[in-house]
């Protein structure tokens, strides 16, 4: 274990004892203590930018379960680091907030603290490991996390409803991500990412490709609420505010951006990946971006502007892939989509972050978040509404902020894709730009309606439930104030982030492209000049506010009234039929009678083994390997095949028990003729107590009644036994002529030859037994003394009262 | 001879299933009794019989009869016994309770 190894857990760790600081340090906002940790955890990362930066990695190792190649291996490079600075600073930011928008006093804090913190290790590691199924796990965990969270006022219906959904999605998800991440093992032969990238011909190559590449890609899509899963996330905003800041918005909805970066080295250059990711990007983009135009929730409009943007950065990436299929290196033509991908991440957890906390706040203080509530707080709460505009006007894509920059580079990669001339662009290519811009219109639009909705107009004090309504305390505030900072920093100097964060990203996202020592050239310019993109912009802001003015008359619309997402009529028509079906499967099934369960199993049993006794052509034995048949055994064979086969004609109970009596005592015989004197032995002994234990048992028992007599029903029970019969028979035949084939030495010489020198006993059954295997046959002595005593209780004990059983 | 032994083992397990299949707890009890006859001829056969001597060192043969299916036969012979003493005890109680031991009658879940 290293310090990254336990700088990963170390949440977890702390998860473990803050229940403990919530209960003796009452005083204290438990938040305090958790906030320590993500701050440590951040500077700790920091300090990691210059070894990145200069194009290094960092791995840790430590196996796991080696014999499987699963190794607990931790991997640090530019997109990993970008990914846990988000997690711990955003995170430090999130606690801090929290530590005001929740009382200290009313809150479960234990649950909502350990739920944060399991979810912050989880997601450390699905950014820092290098084995797919190491990410698998922590992914699946920050599903359980989120659920937790989205359910943390869990006596509220639409909470748990949220976090049923969010769950069912995102495990859906996770489990075809497994078995992607299999696939690729396949193609591969090792979970290391690292690895699969340095063998990537066998994957390009091998028929598992599409197939691989699509269950990865619903992983993916459905953790970063791509269209058509993205109707979870909306649903999520049930959270507590500073949970939808952090999970919902600015790390683990990005989880499935990371992997999709993550794997471009190794899908990239294909058709499939370039059209699939680019076109669910951007439909997500645009299919946001409409949506959240009809939102009233200041929340839903966050959650829709959310799934929208990570449409956006989903599209850029898979335009971005295209870099691997020219592989020119740092042709800026094809890398600017990755270059703009990165920076609009980045920008996106700042000015989302910033405008969910102000969302919290404004529902805190005023206790709703209807915007149709709301109005005229711009001269109430004057610092909440100068961060939310600094927030919108970048989400908007206005200069100076560092959302215009991105923006601008998205066009720019959009209008590049033209230029590309494969994967059919020179005719469908054109589409992808003319849709980023009708999306970016809308986004201006809800941009809009939310700030001026929120801030101006006039002030409706008797639609609030609170009476006083006035600006956040100032703890509050500091979340939201920073990340506004860092919205208007980055905005004026986005090169600071250039070849610290951005360009070691890039180079992590195409490894490969660059000869070694090349660096990406990233320079972000707020002046290109009159260049398309300008006019782009230009048109965004005319049309955008078109929109806005003419709300009055679009916002009568069944478009406007009408807010859930059509999807969500099928997930809940899809959960419904589920439950039904299950009951229906159950109520077929499960009837409470023993022989239809006899049924089922036998009939599996007679499918399957007969299946494989057909596909392995087993019924083709030698038979030269038998020994001969005494002409006694035909008698005793007489003798067994005629009393087994009487004993169901047998309507008498003294005659049944006789006829018993007699198969075991020919079973005995047949011992004895085997060369197995312990076995004849031990079934002579057993036999008779049984017969013993029947005769007292059947004194107390009912006579024996005839079975109905249904010619159908039994015709179908014979059917039934007869085939069961047949296959145990041919399972016989072919175990013991097949069995030298299956290429194992026989165990038995073992015991027969060192029976008497390791164990002193000539009796070679009797020696395994007590000797060789002797903890065993303790074990079943104790398993007999159970069945003794439990045979005891059946007879002596009575329940008190009339209830019995 | 395993031929033999093989279809006699599929003959117990088809009566033995067919008992299974029938109303009455007691038969249901005799049709375990009778299928682990059944596994134990199997678990023999499987081996072979009759391969040489008894598994007895001081016989000085050149080969014995494998020892090891006996063992595990040995011990099974004893768990079954367990088994139906414990089912009969079962069946014994379900009566004496419900006063009847047709399944067809006994049948219902916790949840009716």
């Amino acid at each position: 274990m290293t310090l990254l190894h336990w700088a990963t857990i170390s949440p977890f760790l702390l998860a473990i004892v803050i229940p403990f600081f919530f209960k003796y340090f009452k005083r204290i906002h438990t938040g305090w203590f958790v906030m320590i940790l993500p701050l440590v955890l951040f500077i700790y990362f920091l300090s990691l930018i210059p070894v990145t930066s200069s194009g290094e990695v960092i791995v840790r190792s430590v196996p796991w379960v080696p014999s499987l190649g699963i190794n607990f291996d931790l991997y640090i490079d530019g997109l990993s680091l970008l990914f846990v600075l988000l997690i711990t600073g955003i995170g430090t930011l999130v606690v801090l907030y929290s530590i005001y928008y929740l009382s200290k006093v009313k809150e479960k804090l234990n649950n909502f603290y350990v739920y944060l913190l399991m979810f912050m290790g989880a997601m450390l590691g699905v950014v820092l490991s290098d084995n797919l199924i190491v990410i698998y796990v922590f992914w699946e965990v920050t599903s359980i996390a989120s659920s937790l969270l989205i359910s943390y006022w869990f006596h509220r219906e639409k909470s748990t409803y949220g976090a049923q959904k969010s769950m069912f999605i995102t495990v859906f998800g996770g489990l075809s991500m497994l078995g992607g991440f299999s696939l690729l093992y396949v193609m591969t032969g090792t979970f290391s990412i690292r690895e699969i990238i340095a063998n990537v011909d066998l994957v390009t190559g091998s028929a598992l490709f599409l197939p691989a590449m699509i269950l990865v890609l619903l992983g993916a899509f459905t953790k970063s609420a791509q269209f058509p899963f993205h109707i979870w996330l909306p649903d999520a905003m049930e959270a507590p505010t500073p949970v939808s800041a952090y999970l919902h918005s600015a790390t683990m909805v990005k989880a499935g951006i990371y992997l999709v970066a993550r794997l471009t080295a190794v899908f990239g250059g294909s058709a499939e990946w370039f059209w699939i990711v680019t076109i669910t990007g951007l439909t997500t983009l645009m299919w946001g971006s409409v949506s959240a135009i009809r939102q009233k929730d200041l929340k839903s409009i966050l959650a829709f502007s959310t799934v929208s943007q990570l449409g956006l950065i989903m599209s850029l990436l898979g335009v971005g892939s295209a870099a691997y299929y020219f592989n020119e290196g740092d042709n800026a033509l094809y890398t600017v989509a990755i270059l703009a991908a990165v920076f609009h991440l980045i920008n996106h957890a700042t000015f989302k972050g910033s405008l969910f906390m102000t969302a919290g706040i404004i529902d805190h203080e005023t206790g709703t978040r209807d915007i149709r509530k709301l109005g005229g707080l711009m001269t109430i709460m004057p610092v909440t509404a100068t961060i939310s505009l600094i927030g919108l006007a970048s989400m908007a894509g206005l200069p100076p902020f560092n959302g215009f920059l991105s923006k601008e580079l998205f066009f720019t990669a959009m209008l590049n894709v033209t230029e590309y001339g494969i994967f059919n662009l020179e005719t469908f290519g054109v589409i992808l730009p003319i849709v980023a811009w009708i999306a970016s219109i809308f986004t201006f639009a809800y941009c809009l309606i939310m700030f001026f909705k929120t801030f101006t107009g006039k002030f409706k004090p008797e639609e609030l439930d609170v009476d006083h309504v006035h600006e956040a305390p100032f703890g509050m505030l500091i979340s939201p104030i920073i990340l506004g900072l860092l919205v208007v920093l980055f905005g004026l100097f986005p090169n600071i982030l250039a070849y610290t964060l951005i360009e070691p990203a890039m180079a992590a996202i195409l490894p490969g492209i660059l000869e070694p020592g090349q660096v990406f050239d990233v320079y972000i310019h707020h002046w290109h000049g009159f260049v398309p993109e300008l006019f782009m912009t230009f048109g965004v802001v005319i049309l955008g506010t078109l929109i806005f003015t003419t709300m009055k008359k679009w916002s009568q619309s069944g478009f406007y009234q009408g807010e859930r997402d059509i999807f969500n009529h099928v997930y809940d028509g899809g959960y419904a039929g589920l439950i039904n079906g299950a009951q229906g499967v159950t109520r077929v099934q499960m009837t409470g009678r023993l022989r239809d369960y006899f049924i089922y199993m036998c009939s599996f049993i007679i499918i399957i083994l007969g299946y494989t006794i057909y596909r392995y052509d087993v019924l083709s034995f030698d038979t030269s390997n038998l020994s001969p048949i005494d002409p006694y055994m035909w008698v005793i064979s007489i003798i067994f095949i005629g009393s087994v086969v009487s004993v169901p004609f047998i309507n008498n109970r003294i005659g049944v028990i006789i006829v018993t009596g007699v198969v075991g005592f020919v079973v005995a015989l047949m011992f004895v003729v085997f060369r197995a004197p312990d076995l004849a032995l031990t079934q002579l002994l057993v036999e008779t107590v049984t017969v013993v234990l029947f005769m007292l048992a059947f004194y107390h028992l009912p006579k024996l009644k005839k079975e109905p007599v249904n010619i159908r029903f039994n015709l179908f029970k014979l059917f039934i036994a007869v085939g069961f019969g047949a296959i145990m028979t041919l399972v016989s035949i072919s175990a013991f002529t097949m069995g030298g084939e299956a290429g194992f030495a026989s165990i038995s010489d073992y015991f027969t030859e060192n029976a008497k020198e390791l164990a002193g006993g000539y009796n070679i059954v009797n020696v395994i037994l007590v000797d060789f295997r002797g903890l065993d046959t303790m074990l079943e002595i104790l398993v007999l003394g159970i069945a003794a005593l439990a045979v005891v209780t059946l007879i002596k004990l009575r329940l008190k009262g009339s209830e019995d059983v | 001879m395993e031929i033999l032994m093989s279809i006699m083992i599929g003959i117990v397990f088809t009566v033995s299933i067919y008992l299974f299949l029938s109303r009455s707890l007691l038969r249901v009890t005799l049709a375990t009794l009778l299928m682990s006859h059944g596994v134990h001829l199997l678990l023999l056969t499987l081996s072979g019989l009759q391969r040489g001597a008894s598994p007895f060192l001081n016989f000085q043969a050149d080969a014995y009869s494998d020892p090891l299916p006996q063992a595990l036969v040995l011990t099974a012979i004893v768990i079954s016994f367990g088994v139906t003493s414990l089912l009969l005890v079962m069946a014994y109680r379900t009566f004496k309770v419900h006063n009847t031991d047709d399944l067809e009658e006994l049948r219902g879940s916790a949840d009716e």
